[in-house]
């Protein structure tokens, strides 16, 4: 569960890389992409090109959906309770895609690159266990 | 056989190269047991692990992230032949060590962020796929002689 102390360095992570917002969820995605080809499996639409807008488009979607989990850290469930049903009745990703960490891996990996020693073991841990709560709401309605 | 392209065997080997196997295996194990310190199970006689500082700190967690680290160098020597070269240490993690493979993978990702906040960009996207190659490859071996 998340203590108090992970909440703050959550939302300290959060904070350092705000200006970057984009950028983060363009590279994660990338990452994602690159690292575990079997997730692009879900974008055939999409041009999945280095630099691509749609890449860009979506990334900056998923960042600021994990920002407003964020900020509802107390909350979690009901923050992503749209996005819950989205993925389970529509977008039906392989729920242990989520549980496998693959979009989580990439957004640390890409956390430590820009942040380095910042992005020191107390505050990983916070970030993995925050990725691992999010991804348990949004497998909540799969069945 | 796993097929390693020269494109991967060259980002493999130019990162191994600049790695600090101490510092590096010594993070690695350190971060193991804190974010997952479910993993502190194989380490009870390891003395203080009680918060993320003495973790750390711990000697004998840096000594054996070391080891763990240095053993991984064989498996970046031997590419075209990773499930021999961890033959007998997949024996040892089974019937000695009693670890559940699970934990190989989580080490081996914790290894990829540790490289990633070390060499920041330089850890290119095709870097972390080779890595993320090897780190489940390295995995599987080590599970492979599990029964």
């Amino acid at each position: 569960m998340l203590t108090a102390e992970d909440k703050k360095m959550v939302q300290q992570v959060w904070e350092k890389v705000s200006g970057h917002q984009e950028d983060v969820g363009a590279e994660t995605l990338e990452r994602m992409f690159a690292a575990y080809p079997q997730t692009k499996t879900y974008f055939p639409h999409f041009d999945l090109h280095h630099g691509s807008d749609q890449i860009r488009g979506h990334g900056k979607k998923v960042v600021a959906a994990l920002g407003n989990a964020v900020k509802n850290l107390d909350n979690l469930s009901q923050a992503l309770s749209e996005l819950s049903n989205l993925h389970a009745y529509n977008l039906r990703v392989d729920p242990p895609c989520f549980s496998s960490q693959l979009l989580s891996q990439c957004l640390q990996v890409v956390l430590a690159v820009h942040l380095g020693k910042d992005y020191n073991p107390e505050t990983h841990s916070a970030v993995d266990k925050f990725m691992s709560a999010v991804a348990a709401v949004l497998a909540e309605k799969y069945r | 056989m796993v097929h390693w392209s020269a494109e991967e065997k060259q980002l493999i080997s130019s990162v191994w190269g600049k790695v600090n196997v101490e510092e590096c295996g010594a993070e690695a194990l350190a971060r193991l047991l804190i974010v997952y310190p479910w993993t502190q199970r194989f380490f009870s006689n390891f003395g203080n692990l009680s918060s993320p500082t003495a973790i750390i700190g711990n000697p004998k967690v840096r000594a054996h992230g070391k080891k763990v680290l240095t053993s991984f160098g064989e498996a970046v020597k031997n590419l075209d032949n990773i499930k021999g070269t961890y033959s007998k240490l997949s024996e040892l993690h089974c019937e000695k060590l009693h670890v559940d493979p699970e934990n190989f993978r989580l080490l081996g990702d914790i290894l990829v962020i540790v490289l990633a906040s070390h060499f920041g960009r330089d850890f290119t996207p095709a870097c972390q796929f080779a890595w993320q190659k090897l780190v489940g490859v390295v995995a599987h071996a080590l599970a492979r002689r599990y029964h």
